[in-house]
């Protein structure tokens, strides 16, 4: 029984070791690297619908070719994202990496795209290691520099006038970021910088002390389920009316079903926003929700599609040649497809230099219906970020 | 700093403590009583607040909500008991802490099947959601007091149940000695059952009174599971008594570290020092307790000896 | 020494040994990639065996070990030092010296309370690590040169680094071997077994217990230092419960206090996890909810392999 057992179960593994022949054909092979389990594979699904949705839209052809995708989990850790980037370049023969949400998975995986001699194009994270000095001409980002996304706020709070704001964000890298970017542009009173327990789930703490410093406005990034939860006890705590809340990556189409009304009135700065008005967005944002039975997309998924366009850009203007770096290098830094925010540019470290809006929660359409995110107004046209000097890159 | 904000962060300690009490009862009296390490205690605490949330919005009344949502975490868990657990008990630790993993994947992954992997939307009910007015100008929300309320009310029904009734009595036996209540023809498989789907009851209140005000998503009872094990340890295994003290304790210090603690540093140390080991601290201070409890009363500080 | 068990174990290190050249001739590289991560999985587990099979010491908080010898190789690379020779033995010196300060304390506890004490310093070392910004908190850090051993060794040879892996498997499986079946592994045995018993024998439990705790911390402190050269990035995450929590699962899977225990318990565990979600064999509805598989296939090797993975292959009476 137990020789029978043992046979078996090697003649599975050497099956595994078979089931995957390298392929010879000209195909472009796309590996897309995100979060697919666990509360945040909520923001991996939002990718691979949009991704999914851009290969539709190229009629599963990008440049022109037929196209493999492979979809690989991360799991929220550096050296998983690192394996799946690594089975994804040897095992799989991927001619583009994409994705990735987490600056500390993206500091794991770009590097090991990149020194393989493949293309990186980063849908999400925008650590600013990769923005300055360790730029790289094989890596694209169609998303943000992290710092970006907050000096808007920071800047719109500082236009504002506003006075006496109170910082939340949680005690890692990103939060830290987060609040450094703000403050660069911000140069009003603080009234208190609070640093929560990563993954926190009770807040009633920061908020009694919040209430007892009185400030005039509150600013935070708590994303994910930590946002969710600090917005129903913000909501349940009466302060909505007391103190205006702004914040970034805290409140988007992902968290406003779990939270519906509780996000009205809640303002946010972002680079893209759905009701963004273009041809391509319009195109976007509608087929998602017909597609995906009414759903919105939300910006993670908006930059995943971009990413999609911006390979297949590169892919037909070298004529399907990839072994044409140059060329496609050449080729995705004009970027010259129609992206969902509208006119795209990539600054020389290859980050797109866009512009920034306020948006703002309101009402549905319907009184039933979630709230919305819409924009209210531009903050920073063009906006470049704070590393570009520090790249080497000129072109 | 003003005593009506120290009133108020002590009430928030009071409820995250008893939030924390109603996870650690059912736990402790699992491990107590039937030796078994569930991992997957968290689960059934997701469970009750899936249940609940559903239930409350396909039926619009919400105590028909808790109704159901409690009925349904109890048959999960004696389910769970008779399906997958029942077989584990002579077994080692170590293999309770194994199939436990493996069912916390299942449970997660069967609620995603189900739910999807978004957080779903939960609400106080609008009779709820109100605030009161306490003495000296303290606004608390209507809800959290009856946290409060309902926690102290497990408590003392718990305490009534174990140091009153028969049951009670065989609950106590057992966590003394096992051996000696089954040679003495108590049904012990019969005791198991209950005392498991009690565990699961407790666990799928919290959850159902933690829905409206925390995420609920997949994987959001182990958000808080640690801390239900610290709190068991700090409290004595076994123990009732334990986990309610343990429990407040934990609220306590947890919530009073976040509010105070980085203020009262910054008295002794600059304030930049203050900004990052302040937080750094907070988060690491229920652990620090736990050990200095440990390292002077190795057994909990209440354990299970006559409770 | 020589069961059947024994040979099985060899077998499955020459079999691990021929992995190269094959991937080679089938131009399959990435799974030298995924069985060295085995292999250090491997160690880590093995480690981890020593003091909670045999010394039923249940530590929940050993990847702290992994952390540790992961950034003392990666903050001295960070400082310019790539010497390997001093980071390796940087990584098993501070394991060493962690795991007595810790041990000392908690080796007087048992059982869960062994559990949680152990949990809670790791966490503690977690929390620490995310906060200390030089060294990345918890974005962690890049490894960009791998640890440099004049000359004798190139780390950035996939096969090389590979044999290097399996060298140092083989070599702790061993040293595991020899430990456990001398006076010092028969004691930690006997305390495990009975304490009560060992103590009326005349014998104290704790410096046997420490012993071993400190020789387990030293031996993951060197499997951190192979990991973090192998993915070339390090994270406070290393040392997360939830990596303990994988590490001792991998353990119990494997078989407890079992010699292969370990490795089948690692391969296993990670084999799984990446078949379940990639191999093109099973269907797409199994890779979307592999968790759930996961989870079922733990509970039912729990319940039916009692002795674990181990326990499935003949012979180990002797064990």
């Amino acid at each position: 029984m137990r020789k029978t057992t043992i046979t078996i179960l090697a003649g599975l593994v050497a099956a595994a070791f078979v089931a995957a022949p390298a392929s010879a054909q000209q195909k472009v092979r796309i590996g897309f690297i995100s979060t697919f389990s666990g509360p945040q594979g909520v923001i991996g699904e939002d990718m691979k619908n949009s991704v999914e949705l851009a290969l539709d839209h190229l009629k599963r052809k990008v440049g022109g070719l037929d196209t493999e995708i492979f979809y690989g989990d991360d799991q929220v850790k550096p050296d998983v994202g690192k394996q799946v980037a690594e089975e994804m370049l040897k095992k799989n023969n991927v001619d583009f990496v994409s994705g990735v949400i987490w600056s500390n998975v993206m500091l794991a995986v770009a590097p090991t795209v990149t020194a393989a001699g493949k293309f990186m194009i980063g849908t999400n994270a925008g650590p600013n290691q990769l923005a300055g000095a360790d730029c790289n001409e094989l890596f694209f980002s169609t998303s943000w520099q992290n710092d970006q996304t907050p000096e808007a706020m920071g800047k719109y709070m500082q236009d504002a006038g506003i006075q006496d704001v109170y910082l939340i964000a949680p005690n890692y890298a990103a939060g830290k970021d987060m609040l450094t970017g703000f403050k660069r542009y911000f140069k009003g009173k603080i009234v208190d910088e609070v640093y929560t327990r990563l993954g926190q789930t009770d807040y009633q703490a920061e908020l009694s002390q919040l209430r007892s410093k009185n400030p005039k406005a509150v600013f935070v990034f708590l994303p994910g389920g930590m946002g969710i939860q600090f917005l129903k006890q913000y909501s349940q705590a009466g302060l909505r009316g007391q103190f205006p809340l702004y914040s970034v990556y805290t409140v988007d189409e992902l968290s406003i079903p779990a939270v519906k009304h509780a996000a009205l009135g809640q303002l946010e700065t972002r680079y893209w926003s759905q009701d963004l008005k273009n041809e391509a967005n319009q195109k976007f944002v509608g087929d998602y929700r017909k597609k995906y039975g009414g759903k919105t997309p939300s910006f993670y998924g908006a930059q995943s599609y971009d990413g999609i366009m911006l390979i297949d850009s590169g892919v037909r203007a070298v004529k399907g040649n990839l072994a044409d770096k140059k060329g496609m290098i050449a080729a995705m830094r004009k970027a010259d497809f129609k992206s969902t925010r509208g006119k795209f540019t990539f600054n020389n470290n290859q980050f797109p230099i866009e512009n920034f809006y306020l948006l703002k929660a309101v009402a549905g359409p319907t009184p039933n219906s979630d709230p919305v995110m819409e924009i209210q107004k531009t903050v920073f046209t063009a906006h470049k970020d704070s590393y570009a000097k520090d790249c080497k890159m000129k072109w | 700093m003003n005593f009506v904000l120290i009133a108020e962060q002590t009430l928030n300690g009071l409820q995250l403590g008893v939030m924390l009490f109603l996870l650690a009862a059912g736990l402790t009296l699992v491990f107590g009583i039937m030796n078994l390490v569930n991992l997957a205690h968290g689960a059934l605490y997701m469970v009750g607040a899936y249940l609940t949330t559903y239930f409350y919005q396909a039926t619009g009344s919400f105590v028909l909500g808790v109704v159901l949502g409690l009925a349904g975490s109890l048959l999960v868990g004696v389910v769970t008991e008779l399906v997958a657990l029942r077989t584990l008990y002579e077994r080692d630790h170590l293999d309770h802490v194994l199939a436990t993993f493996g069912l916390i994947l299942i449970f997660n992954e069967l609620i995603v099947m189900i739910w999807g992997r978004a957080a779903i939307y939960s609400s106080i009910p609008d009779y709820l959601s109100g605030h009161v007015d306490l003495a000296g100008g303290l606004h608390y929300p209507v809800y959290r007091l009856l946290i409060i309320g309902v926690g102290l009310l497990v408590a003392l029904l718990l305490w009534l149940v174990v140091a009153r009734t028969r049951l009670g009595m065989l609950i106590r036996a057992g966590a003394s000695n096992r051996a000696m209540v089954a040679a003495l023809g108590v049904d012990i498989r019969l005791l198991y059952t209950i005392v498991f789907g009690c565990g699961a009851a407790l666990a799928g209140l919290a959850g159902l009174l933690a829905g409206p005000i925390y995420s609920v998503q997949p994987g959001m009872g182990e958000l808080i599971l640690i801390q239900v094990f610290v709190v068991i340890v700090i409290g004595g295994i076994g123990s009732i008594r334990g986990a309610f003290l343990g429990a407040l304790i934990v609220g306590m210090v947890d919530t009073l570290g976040r509010a105070f603690l980085k203020p009262i540093l910054a008295t002794v140390v600059s304030p930049t020092a203050a900004e990052t080991a302040g937080p750094a601290l907070a988060s690491m201070l229920i652990y620090l307790l736990m050990a200095a409890v440990l390292a002077f009363r190795p057994a909990g500080l209440f354990p299970a000896r006559g409770t | 020494m020589s069961t059947p068990r024994t040979w099985i174990l060899v077998a499955i290190l020459l079999l691990l040994a021929a992995v190269p050249p094959i991937a080679a001739a089938l131009a399959q590289p990435f799974y030298l990639d995924l069985l060295r991560r085995v292999m250090i999985f491997a160690i880590a587990a093995t480690s981890l065996n020593l003091i909670l099979g045999y010394g039923g010491m249940v530590s929940f908080g050993h990847a702290a070990y992994f952390g540790i010898g992961a950034y003392a190789v990666g903050v001295l690379s960070h400082h310019g030092i790539d010497n390997g020779w001093l980071q390796w033995g940087l990584a098993i010196g501070v394991s060493a010296l962690v795991a007595a300060a810790i041990g000392s304390v908690s080796v007087r506890t048992s059982g869960i309370y062994f559990i949680m004490i152990t949990l809670a310093f790791t966490q503690m070392l977690y929390y620490l690590g995310i906060s200390i910004a030089e060294y990345g908190g918890d974005d962690g850090m890049r490894l960009k040169v791998r640890s440099q051993f004049s000359g004798l060794i190139d780390l950035d040879d996939p096969a090389s680094f590979y044999y290097l892996v399996l060298a140092i498997l083989a070599l702790f499986l061993y040293l595991s071997r020899r430990l456990v079946n001398s006076r010092f592994g028969r004691v930690l045995q006997a305390i495990r077994s009975n304490e009560a018993r060992t103590r009326a024998m005349g014998i104290s439990p704790y410096p046997y217990r420490l012993a071993a705790f400190i020789i387990a911390g030293a031996m993951c402190g060197l499997a951190g230092a192979l990991l973090v050269n192998h993915t070339a990035y390090l994270t406070p995450e290393f040392m997360n419960w939830t990596r303990s929590g994988e590490l001792m699962f991998m353990v119990i899977l494997g078989g407890i206090a079992t010699t292969a225990g370990p490795l089948l318990g690692a391969a296993g565990l990670l084999l799984l996890e990446d078949g379940l979600q990639g191999w093109s064999v099973l269907p797409k509805w199994v890779h979307e909810h592999w968790q759930l598989y996961l989870g079922v296939i733990l509970v039912l090797v729990v319940l039916y392999a009692r002795r674990g993975l181990a326990g499935l292959l003949p012979g180990g009476e002797n064990e």
